[in-house]
C-alpha cells in the first residue's frame, strides 16, 4: 500500500514516513500540492494522502480541491494533518472533500486511529 | 523521584483495598507517573512526602485524589473500533427489532471514565438509528472515579483527546469549540446519566436491568475472585436476552460460565440459556 506525505516541513515528512512505514506503506513525499500533483501523475493512486494546509506554491486545501474535481483521482482518501485547529477550517476541509482531520501535534496512535476509521491498513 | 518497595506495597495494599485493583510488582512505574503530578499539585513534593501523609489517614480528600489517579485510564473514542461496528451492524438491530413493542432500551456503560465510551455509543445512536428518537432510551454511565465523572460528566476535552479515534465529521456535528478545548454539545450529554459506582462493591443497588452492558478494560485490574463477584453481579442486572461486552483482552472464560462468547473477534457476550 502507498501513501503520498505531503508537507513543507521535512521533519514532518519524516516523521509520518516513519510511522506510516511502521504501519507497512510505502511512502511518497511531497513539500506542496504541486508537487504532489506530480506524484500522483506519475505513479499508481496511493490509498491515502496525507496533507498539511499551509505550504507554499499550492497549500492543502487548494490541494484537495483540485483532487475532487479531477477524474481520475476524485476517490483518493485525503487527510489534513495540519495545525489548524479552528471549527471552520476542519468545516471547510470537510467540505473540499478531505476524508478525516488531524490536528498537530499527533502521535502514531492517533495516525494510526484515524487510518482505522477510514479503513485503511498498510500491507 | 523514585519510589522504595516499601512504598509501593503501601499504595498497592491501599488500592486494593479501596478499589479492588491489583497493581502487581512491576507497576512501580505506574505509582509513579500516576501519582508524581497528584503529589507536585497538592505542593506535597515527592511521592515519599504523599505516601507519608496518606500514612497518616487524616486526608479522605488525598485518598480519594490517590485513587482517581491510580484508576483512571487512558482511552480514546470508539476505542478499538470493532466492537462498536459490532454495536451497529449487529447489537443494536437485534435489540431494536426485540423491543419493537415496548420500544425502551437500557444501557450501561460500567467504567465509563471520561466518557469517551458512553459519547461513541450516544454518537453511534443518532447516526444509525433515528426510529430511536421516539423510544425511551435509558442510558447509565458510571465509574468508580469522582474526578473523571465530573469531567465525563462536563464532556470538555482536549485537542489531543478528540484527535484520538473521533471521527472529523462527527467532532464538526456534535462538538463546540470552547476556547482551546472541544465540547460535547448539550444535546448528547442530556442523553447520559452519570453516577459514582464502586463495580468491587458486594452487591449491586437495585438497578437494571439493561439491554447492554459495557465492562470494558476494566476486569483485567481485579482479581479472580473480585472478576467472579463482578460477573455474577452483571448476570443479576443483565436481561436474559442482553449483550455485555468485555474488553479485547478480557474474557469470562475460566471465571465464569453463565456467559457464552456472541462473536470471536469482539469480546461481546450472552447468557447462556437457562
Amino acid at each position: 500500500m502507498r501513501a503520498l506525505v505531503i508537507d513543507d516541513s521535512a521533519v514532518i515528512r519524516t516523521v509520518l514516513t516513519r510511522i506510516l512505514t511502521n504501519l507497512g506503506f510505502e511512502v511518497v513525499q511531497a513539500a506542496h500540492g504541486k508537487e504532489a500533483l506530480e506524484r500522483l501523475r506519475g505513479g499508481p493512486l496511493p490509498a491515502i494522502a496525507l496533507v498539511d494546509w499551509n505550504m507554499p506554491e499550492m497549500n492543502g486545501y487548494e490541494f484537495i480541491r483540485s483532487v475532487r474535481a479531477s477524474s481520475e483521482w476524485r476517490d483518493l482518501p485525503l487527510m489534513m494533518v495540519t495545525t489548524e485547529t479552528e471549527m471552520e477550517q476542519v468545516v471547510k476541509a470537510l467540505a473540499a472533500g478531505a476524508n478525516e482531520y488531524l490536528m498537530k501535534p499527533f502521535t502514531p496512535e492517533m495516525v494510526e486511529e484515524k487510518l482505522q476509521i477510514l479503513g485503511i491498513k498498510g500491507s | 523521584m523514585g519510589i522504595s518497595a516499601e512504598e509501593f506495597r503501601f499504595v498497592a495494599d491501599l488500592i486494593r483495598a479501596e478499589a479492588a485493583i491489583v497493581l502487581d510488582a512491576g507497576k512501580e512505574y505506574l505509582v509513579e507517573t500516576r501519582l508524581g503530578p497528584v503529589a507536585h499539585q497538592l505542593g506535597l513534593g515527592t511521592i515519599s512526602t504523599l505516601v507519608a501523609e496518606l500514612r497518616t489517614r487524616r486526608n479522605p480528600a488525598l485518598l480519594t485524589r490517590v485513587v482517581d489517579a491510580m484508576t483512571t485510564n487512558e482511552t480514546s473514542f470508539f476505542r478499538d473500533v470493532q466492537p462498536f461496528e459490532h454495536l451497529k451492524r449487529k447489537v443494536f438491530p437485534e435489540l431494536i427489532e426485540r423491543r419493537r413493542a415496548e420500544k425502551k432500551l437500557s444501557i450501561w456503560c460500567a467504567a465509563a471514565s471520561s466518557g469517551q465510551e458512553p459519547y461513541s455509543m450516544a454518537m453511534l445512536l443518532r447516526e444509525n438509528f433515528p426510529e430511536l428518537a421516539g423510544w425511551r432510551v435509558e442510558f447509565l454511565a458510571t465509574d468508580i472515579s469522582t474526578q473523571v465523572l465530573a469531567k465525563a460528566r462536563e464532556g470538555i476535552y482536549s485537542q489531543l483527546e478528540v484527535n484520538r479515534g473521533l471521527p472529523a465529521p462527527l467532532l464538526v456535528k456534535y462538538f463546540r469549540k470552547h476556547g482551546l478545548e472541544w465540547q460535547v454539545d448539550s444535546s448528547l450529554r442530556s442523553m447520559i446519566q452519570w453516577r459514582e459506582f464502586n463495580l468491587a462493591s458486594k452487591t449491586f443497588p437495585p438497578m437494571g436491568p439493561f439491554d447492554l452492558i459495557m465492562l470494558r478494560n476494566v476486569m483485567i485490574y481485579f482479581d479472580v475472585p473480585t472478576k467472579r463477584s463482578i460477573l455474577g453481579n452483571m448476570r443479576r442486572v443483565l436481561r436474559p436476552d442482553g449483550y455485555l461486552f468485555l474488553g479485547t483482552a478480557e474474557t469470562t472464560i475460566n471465571v465464569d460460565d453463565n456467559f457464552a462468547s456472541d462473536t470471536l473477534h469482539t469480546a461481546c457476550y450472552r447468557l447462556k440459556a437457562a
